[in-house]
């Protein structure tokens, strides 16, 4: 809690300031490219723009507070409105791709570690290097040129299910894979995991290698540490040492940088979704920024901020149960 | 340290990990490309031509035509320029604005450090490519603010290190022996103090250019700065995506690998400047 708190106070002062940096008159950007001085004159208004800056500021609050974000003028809705309505998309790729890499990053960093200077460890680092090096919407351009256009093995990158063949299913989560079992529509859960499994790939392809590579380097410090060797001389079988004693210990360091890891899954969302057709907050942010459509960018920056401080602040609780001793210094 | 260690320790670099050599050879490159692409070029990569559209890799066309008929070979190199100019201007106006207010909080302490802390903080409360979209957003689309969102979102990485670098050093023997000799604050952290800090530093710098790259890159993916017809291999990716389902894998996946390949060589080489200047390190 400590640490969310200030920053939540930090982003709202910043996507305060940052909607009011826009060269020129705000108002005018606000109101949009089609609007004419009368309906400007409105938008100073409702947005207070002719007050002093602390006032527009106490009113930016207030509205914050009261869960306005202010009105699209692309989609004509209220911001937040359309952002609710597009995050469980951009959350369920988001956490598809966490849950890959960690299930593939954290088994093939053990590996290298128990066995360094093998075969698996090489291969790990070889990977783990290139991965670092391919831009993620190149990666996601290249999957569906593969594994669409050539193989035709996945179906056509246009968004979460091909309304054509499958129903997509009632809203219960938001997650059409949660909503398709909850309805037991097995085809059409079928149907949203096709579409799914590609811009997962992209996504947790990039972040595999920091997963991986603090994986090693902390399996390696806990195995070689005294405690484990004491472990090894009492006799306890190599599996509770290497799970109990050495595993555990590193998790705390693999927790540190997972702020890192959903800050680059969060912003690389935008990119994969532009190239999936994927209908998150991303892709609609995107199609706000080129439509300068200032209400609603400023709005998916500061959800996407909270968010993120918010998953800071579970990584942060989930390192106190791990390991004691962080809450004590808390 | 003398020259001649550092020669070794080059040496040792190279010997230990070959791929640093290889890293050295694409930089090279790289940099040849940036500073003479326009003549080293067969086309203008500028030039339109309506009889040769979508021409695949041929020995005329060696990366092949675009829609347009342009010459993707010769965009690519030329794309180098602006691409490595982007990188390399935001990671040094992070490098000396991040280091010289970290110097300036982990020295003064106090109330200076904790509105720096904060300012550096608030950068980090955020997902990074989502702060740059937004400050090009707010700024205006162009290429100078594609630059200053990349200078902004890297600040915190150079900031905080050199706070704590500084701040651990802030009392030394050498630094109070400068002070008691009427240094001033200015002149002992410019003069004393920062320059044992640079090394690691420049580390950091050359490992966070590749991630300049690919931030650059893709804010003009998604259509932030860079304009058509400019040549930038974020872009160039972009437009070529289009012609993906009519099968014309040439238009994306040769200005894509241009930045695999510079990303690539960026990590490679912050690797074994690292290896070289901080042997203990070496992993």
């Amino acid at each position: 809690m400590g640490s969310a708190i200030p920053s939540l106070i930090g982003v709202i002062i910043a996507t305060f300031l940052l909607s009011r940096a826009l060269p020129g008159d705000p108002a005018v950007y606000f109101a949009g490219p089609a609007a004419n001085a009368e309906s400007v004159q409105q938008v100073r208004e409702s947005l207070g723009l002719d007050k002093s800056v602390p006032e527009q500021f106490a009113l930016y609050v207030w509205d914050l507070a009261h869960g306005s974000l202010g009105t699209s003028l692309t989609t004509g809705q209220p911001v937040a409105d359309d952002l609710l309505q597009r995050l469980p998309a951009s959350m369920e790729l988001t956490f598809a791709a966490l849950i890959v890499a960690i299930v593939v990053a954290v088994p093939l960093g053990v590996f290298a570690a128990v066995r360094p200077s093998s075969f698996v460890d090489h291969f790990c680092r070889g990977t783990v290097t290139v991965a670092a090096a391919f831009p993620t919407f190149f990666v996601a351009l290249l999957l569906v040129y593969v594994f669409y256009y050539l193989l035709g093995w996945a179906p056509q990158p246009l968004g979460r299910i091909d309304e054509i063949y499958y129903v997509a299913p009632d809203t219960v989560t938001g997650f059409y894979l949660i909503d398709t079992l909850l309805a037991g529509d097995s085809e059409s859960f079928r149907g949203a995991l096709a579409q799914l499994v590609l811009p997962t790939i992209s996504l947790a392809l990039f972040a595999l290698a920091p997963i991986a590579r603090m994986t090693r380097a902390s399996m390696l410090t806990a195995l070689g540490s005294d405690f484990v060797r004491t472990a090894r001389a009492n006799g306890l079988s190599g599996a509770t040492v290497l799970f109990t004693y050495g595993f555990r210990n590193a998790l705390l360091s693999i927790t540190n940088i997972m702020g890192m890891i959903f800050s680059f899954l969060l912003g690389s969302n935008v990119l994969i979704e532009q190239v999936f057709g994927w209908p998150g907050i991303g892709a609609y942010a995107v199609s706000a920024v080129i439509a300068s459509d200032y209400a609603a960018v400023q709005g998916f920056i500061l959800m996407m901020a909270v968010i993120y401080v918010l998953l800071n602040l579970v990584v942060d609780l989930l390192a106190g149960l791990i390991d004691p001793r962080v809450r004590f210094e808390g | 340290m003398t020259l001649a260690t550092f020669a070794k320790d080059t040496r040792h670099a190279f010997a230990e990990n070959p791929l640093t050599l290889v890293a050295v050879v694409i930089f090279t490159l790289l940099l040849l490309c940036a500073i003479l692409g326009p003549s080293l070029v067969p086309y203008d990569p500028l030039m339109t031509d309506s009889n040769a559209r979508m021409v695949p890799p041929s020995w005329q066309h060696w990366f092949g035509t675009d829609h347009l008929g342009r010459d993707i070979f010769s965009r690519v190199v030329v794309a180098a320029r602006l691409d490595l100019g982007m990188a390399v201007t935001a990671v040094a106006a992070s490098f000396v604005i991040g280091t010289s207010l970290g110097a300036i909080a982990g020295y003064r302490g106090g109330f200076v450090d904790q509105l720096i802390g904060r300012v550096f903080d608030t950068i980090m409360a955020f997902p990074l490519f989502v702060l740059a979209m937004g400050i090009v957003a707010a700024l205006g689309n162009s290429v100078v603010n594609i630059i200053i969102a990349t200078a902004i979102i890297n600040l915190p990485f150079y900031g905080r290190y050199a706070r704590a670098e500084v701040n651990v050093r802030r009392d030394a023997a050498y630094v109070e022996a400068a002070r008691m000799g009427g240094n001033g604050s200015v002149r002992i952290l410019a003069r004393h103090i920062v320059p044992n800090i640079l090394p690691p530093m420049m580390v950091q710098a050359s490992l966070n250019m590749g991630w300049a790259i690919l931030n650059a890159a893709g804010l003009s993916f998604i259509g932030l700065g860079v304009r058509p017809p400019e040549a930038e291999w974020g872009i160039m990716v972009s437009e070529g995506a289009s012609y993906i389902f009519s099968g014309e894998w040439w238009t994306f996946v040769f200005p894509g690998m241009a930045l695999v390949l510079a990303v690539f060589c960026f990590n490679l080489l912050g690797d074994g400047l690292r290896d070289m200047i901080d042997p203990r390190r070496r992993t």
